[in-house]
């Protein structure tokens, strides 16, 4: 990444939506989409963060010299000859069935109702799971790379994946941080719950 | 024992290790590969060196415990040469006997040797026994004349001849070209040819470049990396550092996995024999290439084994994978270029460069070249390792080499490459084993492991069975992956339950199409796949089944 700071940064104009961008080397296809005002829907990107890629709800529909393929917008770079299209029948597809999947998690987020309006996601598609937590891990990352405290982490993989907050840091760098809480797509009581029972399992024991 | 320092002190040494052998002395090879272990092998092993000791034959006889002789269904297995005979399920109590009658006398024992189940037809010989009479081991061949401890025994085949060849014959674009026109392709599963692979990492900026070996094998029912790897490591070794030659790599890595302890002995044990030979290190063979190797153990999660993941593992981070939009033979470990390569793939470059491109693709098919190491699991009579010829049928290898399917049932279906892979059903059994061919029913070889089932086996369970194990495996890190596979795993659980609904089969298509498209790595891209291939070849089974819950009075027929 320094290296390509360094040095000089070429020009590229890509297509999104029909409309000429130009974007420098390096930029993502949603960085390129937003400097041109074309509006691509995320749940886990910040500006502050690293993207991850781990909601697909930015995915949409890169053409590369007649080759098609579905890709994460904010990771995917621009490059030559390259064409996006921000919607389309399948890219529809793909967001209105993600946003199915979390709201079985998490069926009053606003931020998420809002998007089903939009792709007309059924919020009671899937039997309901309420773990509130949609694992777009903003609050993770945050602690990560902002605060560098790890305060909170990722446990267990696969369908048993959530986040936890870490007791032993917790308890001394939480209490007056909560920065995370804002970034929650979901309910940052949430967050507040999970970090309570976090801090109650040390005065237990 | 001092470096080498020449390509000459090399033939040098391997003359005095032949001259000390007598290819006419008695050797009893013993098979400690995972499966024959597992039967106690082990006080096989001691059962000989006692009785070894005992009749005073320490000098006429040599005791070799080896890796993986293929044929796992009749372990413990046992071979003396010269003459190569072969005993199957061989318990300690044979052990006098052999000896005494085998070794000795020469005479072969009857109820130790195989008997085809249907003919009545003995075998004395390995070389005859259909299992491995119908195979062409170009790989395997010398797992019963290895100790995988013993640097020694490859150097006696010829081991590091194919280095020094690369090393002081050829440069390094020689070397690639002989890969590229080797066809050799990707023995992990997808099948991407090694050279071209190998052409981006040397041609990408860097100084700093990377070889690994993905020797991570997760592949639900492949057990043939380990044999392999296990049994003979100095060929995988040895195909790495020619590859680090051709690539202008200077450091390796070899990731496996931390559960497999014996591999990882033979791996550790390998790499250090290899340094002080002089084969790994500074100025290799007196050659000015230098190369070291670094071995890694997964922390036992499925997806450590895709490439991404494996080298975000390989940096110190969690095995997640990450996108691939630049590849990892650019911007791989370090955001370095760096190529992997899986075992198999690594071990058959000292063969192309041994025999030359024009012998290696002498055998195979127009888009496969060489042989293709399977495992055979599931209903099947032969279960095993066995290495055949691109191009041979899936019906020759299940019924000439896995002698078809127990208690005369029938086959039902084949399924390649585990969780990830697909199945063709019984009527297309006459396809031959090729990349392209299989990927076109929607069955890619993957890794190469052949799961039989018989007519018994519901096809919806086998499906289910894959999904769950891709649940707990993957990393749980992308929603279309994490959450597609939830949803699918409850609608088939259901249909398997007999509560499965109208609408279920579309409403999994549906998934599977999103998972297939948008998922973050190629674990939940294919996560789809049996279930895709499944529904295109038993779609009558999954309706039956949501028919047989709507109406609940046929389930009494």
């Amino acid at each position: 990444m320094i290296m390509a700071k360094q040095k000089k940064m070429k020009e590229i104009t890509v297509q999104i939506d029909g409309k000429k961008v130009k974007a420098a080397e390096g930029m993502t296809v949603l960085e390129a989409a937003q400097s041109a005002d074309i509006f691509i829907p995320t749940l886990c990107f910040h500006e502050k963060l690293e993207s991850h890629g781990l909601c697909r709800i930015c995915t949409v529909e890169a053409e590369v010299r007649g080759w098609t393929k579905f890709v994460a917008a904010c990771l995917y770079p621009v490059e030559k000859d390259l064409v996006v299209r921000t919607r389309s029948a399948k890219v529809d597809k793909i967001r209105k069935l993600i946003l199915e999947f979390l709201l079985a998690h998490a069926p009053n987020s606003p931020q998420l109702q809002e998007l089903a309006q939009e792709y007309g996601a059924d919020r009671d598609r899937f039997e309901k799971e309420s773990s509130f937590c949609i694992l777009c891990g903003l609050c993770v990352r945050y602690c990560a790379e902002v605060k560098k405290k790890n305060a909170i982490g990722y446990v267990d993989c696969g369908a048993s994946r959530e986040i936890r907050f870490i007791p032993e840091i917790a308890a001394t760098e939480c209490i007056n941080c909560k920065e995370c809480f804002p970034l929650c797509p979901t309910s940052y009581l949430q967050a507040a719950f999970v970090l309570t029972q976090a801090l109650s399992t040390i005065s237990l024991s | 024992m001092p470096r080498l320092n020449s390509a000459s002190e090399l033939e040098k040494l391997r003359k005095q290790i032949l001259s000390g052998r007598d290819p006419d002395k008695s050797c009893v090879a013993i098979c400690a590969g995972m499966g024959c272990l597992d039967r106690d092998n082990g006080r096989i092993i001691s059962a000989f060196e006692k009785e070894v000791g005992k009749t005073k034959l320490k000098n006429k006889v040599d005791i070799l415990a080896t890796g993986c002789h293929g044929y796992c269904e009749k372990g413990p297995l046992v071979v003396i040469h010269p003459e190569e005979i072969c005993y199957v399920e061989v318990t300690p109590e044979d052990v006098p006997d052999i000896i005494s009658q085998t070794v000795i006398h020469k005479k072969v024992i009857d109820r130790l040797i195989y008997t085809d189940p249907d003919t009545g037809e003995k075998s004395p010989r390995l070389a005859d026994i259909p299992f491995y009479k119908k195979q062409t081991r170009h790989l395997m061949g010398s797992s019963t004349k290895i100790d995988p401890e013993s640097i020694d025994d490859y150097l006696a085949l010829g081991g590091y001849s194919a280095l020094s060849k690369a090393l002081f014959k050829m440069s390094p674009e020689d070397v690639l070209e002989e890969i590229k026109k080797a066809v050799l392709r990707g023995r992990g599963g997808g099948g991407f040819p090694a050279g071209r692979k190998w052409e981006t990492a040397r041609n990408a900026p860097g100084k700093e470049k990377y070889v690994i070996v993905n020797a991570h094998e997760g592949e639900l029912g492949a057990f043939m990396d380990r044999a392999l790897f296990t049994g003979n490591p100095h060929c995988v070794l040895e195909g790495l550092i020619i590859g680090a030659y051709a690539i202008g790599s200077h450091q390796g890595f070899i990731y496996t996995r931390h559960d497999a302890p014996r591999l990882k002995n033979n791996i550790d044990m390998a790499v250090a024999k290899a340094e002080e030979y002089g084969f790994l290190g500074e100025n290799i063979l007196g050659s000015g290439f230098d190369f070291h190797v670094e071995v890694h153990l997964d922390i036992g999660i499925f997806v450590s084994g895709e490439s991404s993941a494996l080298m975000r593992s390989i940096e110190g981070n969690p095995p997640e994978p990450r996108p691939k939009y630049i590849r990892t033979s650019v911007s791989g470990i370090w955001g370095r270029p760096s190529d992997l390569n899986n075992v198999e793939t690594w071990a058959n470059v000292p063969l192309i460069i041994n025999k030359g491109s024009e012998w290696y693709t002498r055998t195979g098919t127009e888009g496969s070249k060489g042989t293709k190491l399977v495992s055979l699991s599931g209903n099947i009579v032969n279960s095993g390792v066995a290495e055949v010829p691109f191009g041979t049928t899936v019906r020759e290898i299940v019924y000439g080499i896995g002698g078809g399917i127990p208690d005369g049932k029938k086959l039902k279906a084949v399924h390649f490459g585990g969780p990830m892979g697909g199945c063709i059903p019984e009527n297309l059994i006459d396809t031959p084993l090729d990349f392209d061919e299989l990927a076109k029913l929607g069955a890619p070889i993957g890794a190469g492991s052949m799961l039989v089932l018989d007519e018994d086996a519901s096809i919806i369970d086998v499906t289910r069975y894959f999904l769950q194990f891709l649940s707990d495996e993957s990393c749980g890190k992308c929603v279309p992956c994490r959450e597609g596979i939830r949803q699918m795993l409850k609608i088939l659980n259901n249909i398997s339950n007999g509560k499965g609904k109208e609408g279920d089969i579309a409403l999994l298509e549906e998934i599977a199409e999103v998972t297939g498209a948008a998922s973050l790595c190629a674990l939940g891209k294919t996560a789809a796949d049996p279930l895709l291939s499944t529904l295109r070849y038993f779609r009558d089974e999954y309706e039956a089944n949501i028919n047989k819950a709507k109406n609940p009075a046929e389930k009494r027929e």
